[in-house]
């Protein structure tokens, strides 16, 4: 007889899903689904908002990434009352380098979060560990110095977000056309020199590399399990600037085959020419892909694989020598191994403390000249917002009426644009651990969710949308009979 | 006239006629209030300075000093009462403080604080008033109306003395309106007046919000109730 295992809540990720497999007599897997269960709704909610009050209202979507969503708002606001990039109106140095400060502050912490705190234990103590031992508990048993170290990490990224937007979580700082304040010389020094309590910058950098020093030992160890684990090739999508680099907070959008050839690179206020986002009943997450490709062959990863085997050179020197590594092992291909994701996550922790050493380093952050003045004719009433977020590319997209209000949002998340691929890995790790399997151990099941961690996916930010995706729910008896269905 | 009056207890010399509020404050004794403005009329409308004048509870702006008068405001029931009043005041409207830019300069929620309210001990109304957004300048957020009165009586057309904004409706149904006319005469030095002297985030200038840093708004700077005793500016 036909069984169905499921796995419910994915654990240690942003948000809940649920991962079904479907198996035959023979105990094959005939199908695997990653389901996003929860609901949000932020896309209808905002509408009739006063456009101003988007990027302070969207950020609350996430605790995590807020630092993005408030940029990609302020983005788009800055084309709106036209003073943004879409109209061609480069943002003022300072404004800009105080965004980028806080949105790489951000990324370094996040990063570290979903790392040291997620990945790491099945690192350290393997997939089939128990699982009272493979958790951020089992890591202070096991290595107490490293947790201390990426705590001071997390203490240093939380706190230099509070200084950049006056609060560790859901702070403000971006408004239309720059930001409400600089970097005082007082504040850049605490963060460059440390004081009691938080690190300097130069520990930050030596700290950092610790993440890459632990996915190399444990590279060395398990070569084959990392190499072969849900090797999944995919479209990889990012943020380009004018040299085919990676930038977190402006570019073109660049979208590179398995063989590095440019399949598409456009300006992200065009996205619409180019994705369309397909819905299926079982999950409330979305399926955007490229509309002359199709839904599977036109899907695309996001996120730190996608945007190392995008990127042509880091600007920072350690980063860059783990790139070169990185480049290296795949010959010059892109890298499908989705546990690498993990290498390249470590590599961009390096690279976000190496570009706040930069920035802070900066004069410019203690410039006065924080914001432009839209002229009076300069509103456009429609404005389009993207960044790479940690978890990869995020973009807002507003319009409103000439009284301010907003007619329409659209938000497509990192994880949404992840959504096809992290499918494909969970049937892959399904094909790989389960199938053919006489007995089916929590060590195998834990697998699904080790792929699935990879992504550090962030449902809670994936699931905005509102009025177009199925709701069902059904309602069961006491002995788990159906008795009604409700679907809109 | 000279004359003593007691608060919670302690002598208090004053002159007849004064308002209590403001004899309070004179005196180092805060009572939070959300229509009284000082020097202006007394609304009287919100009730949130409600304290015991010789043994009736009433409202203390509404209150000009007498000989003898005494009043108690810090008292377990009556700092109750008063907290209660502000509870119902976030739970008859629809007060989203993270994402409204009046965060940071709102009396309403300042005032909270200072009571320190954590949730409603009411069930919320939620309700539904549509925004007003006709007039070129200004954004009516009607969900966050406290219906104080502030600016009914105190932002009036400069030419005519007409009012700009009324409330319409009774009970439940009430919503303030503006006269669009006269609110696209307003200069923009009144639109702003009518923004800072609304005590919550529904009278709010278009476009323009979250200028000032997290830390440096107008009660993190200085406490409502550091405001209301006039202390100096930390």
């Amino acid at each position: 007889m036909s069984r169905k295992l499921v796995i419910d809540p994915v654990t240690r990720i942003e948000g809940h899903g649920k991962v079904t497999i479907q198996l035959d007599d023979d105990n094959n897997v005939t199908d695997a689904k990653l389901h996003v269960v929860e609901f949000r709704g932020f896309e209808k909610l905002i509408q009739g908002h006063p456009y101003w009050e988007a990027p302070m209202l969207l950020q609350r979507i996430c605790g995590i990434c807020f630092v993005s969503h408030h940029l990609c708002g302020a983005k788009a606001l800055d084309d709106m009352v036209g003073v943004g990039l879409g109209s061609g109106i480069p943002m003022l140095p300072t404004a800009e380098k105080v965004r980028r400060l806080g949105h790489y502050a951000q990324q370094l912490q996040s990063h570290v979060t979903a790392y040291f705190y997620l990945v790491v234990p099945e690192m350290l103590f393997g997939m089939d560990a128990p699982p009272e031992q493979r958790n951020v508990l089992g890591l202070v048993e096991q290595n107490p110095a490293l947790v201390k170290r990426v705590v001071a990490l997390r203490k240093w990224g939380q706190e230099l977000i509070r200084t950049v937007l006056g609060k560790r979580m859901h702070g403000i700082s971006s408004v239309p056309g720059g930001v409400s304040k600089n970097i005082s010389l007082e504040e850049r020094d605490r963060f460059l020199n440390g004081e009691e309590g938080l690190l300097s910058i130069d520990e930050v950098i030596e700290y950092a590399q610790e993440g890459l020093k632990l996915f190399y030992e444990f590279h060395e160890q398990h070569r084959e399990q990392v190499d072969s684990f849900a090797v999944v090739p995919s479209l990889d999508m990012c943020l380009v600037n004018d040299e085919g680099n990676v930038d977190y907070y402006h570019g073109r959008i660049r979208i590179l085959d398995e063989d590095k050839r440019i399949v598409r690179e456009f300006d992200y206020h065009d996205y619409l020419e180019h994705f369309s986002e397909a819905t299926e009943e079982w999950s409330y997450m979305k399926f955007p892909f490229l509309k002359d490709l199709g839904r599977e062959k036109g899907s695309v990863r996001v996120g730190p694989l996608a945007r190392m085997n995008v990127t042509k050179t880091l600007s920072t020197p350690l980063a860059q020598a783990a790139l070169e590594k990185f480049h290296a092992y795949t010959g010059g291909k892109s890298n499908n191994m989705t546990l690498h994701t993990n290498w390249a996550r470590a590599i961009e922790i390096i690279h976000s403390a190496e570009l706040i050493k930069e920035l802070l380093h900066d004069p410019d952050l203690q410039n006065e000249q924080l914001l432009m003045t839209p002229a009076d004719n300069a509103w456009t009433g429609e404005g389009i917002g993207v960044v790479e977020a940690p978890r990869g590319t995020l973009l807002h997209h507003y319009r409103a009426d000439r009284s301010g209000s907003i007619s329409f949002a659209n938000l497509i998340v990192s994880t949404t644009q992840n959504n096809s691929v992290i499918n494909r890995t969970v049937r892959s790790v399904a094909q790989d651990y389960i199938s053919g399997k006489a007995e089916i151990t929590e060590g195998m099941m834990n697998a699904i969710e080790v792929g699935i961690r990879a992504y550090d996916p962030c449902l809670s930010c994936a699931t905005h949308a509102l009025g177009q995706m199925p709701l069902e729910i059904s309602l069961f008896d006491a002995e788990g009979q159906i008795v009604d269905e409700q679907r809109r | 006239m000279s004359i003593q009056i007691t608060i919670d207890g302690q002598p208090v010399v004053t002159e007849a006629g004064e308002n209590l509020v403001d004899v309070a404050a004179q005196n180092s004794v805060y009572i939070p209030t959300l229509c009284y403005l000082k020097g202006k009329p007394c609304l009287g409308t919100c009730r949130v300075c409600s304290v015991r004048v010789n043994g009736h509870i009433t409202a203390a702006c509404s209150v000009p000093v007498t000989e003898g008068m005494q009043v108690e405001v810090d008292t377990t029931e009556l700092a109750d009462m008063r907290k209660a009043l502000i509870e119902s005041l976030f739970s008859e409207g629809n007060h989203n403080c993270p994402s409204c830019e009046k965060s940071g300069r709102c009396e309403l929620q300042a005032t909270g604080y200072e009571v320190e309210m954590v949730v409603s001990r009411f069930p919320y109304r939620f309700p539904l008033r549509p925004r007003e957004v006709a007039a070129d300048h200004i954004w009516l957020e009607r969900d966050r109306c406290i219906f104080c009165q502030r600016c009914v009586e105190f932002i009036r057309d400069r030419q005519t003395d007409q009012k700009i904004f009324s409330i319409k409706g009774r009970g439940i149904t009430a919503q303030i309106e503006v006269n669009t006319e006269l609110a696209n005469r307003m200069p923009p030095e009144q639109v702003r007046e009518a923004a800072d002297i609304c005590p919550v985030g529904c009278i709010i200038e278009k476009g323009v919000g979250f200028n000032d840093p997290i830390g440096r708004r107008k009660f993190e700077l200085q406490s409502v109730r550091e405001r209301a005793l006039g202390e100096e500016e930390s």
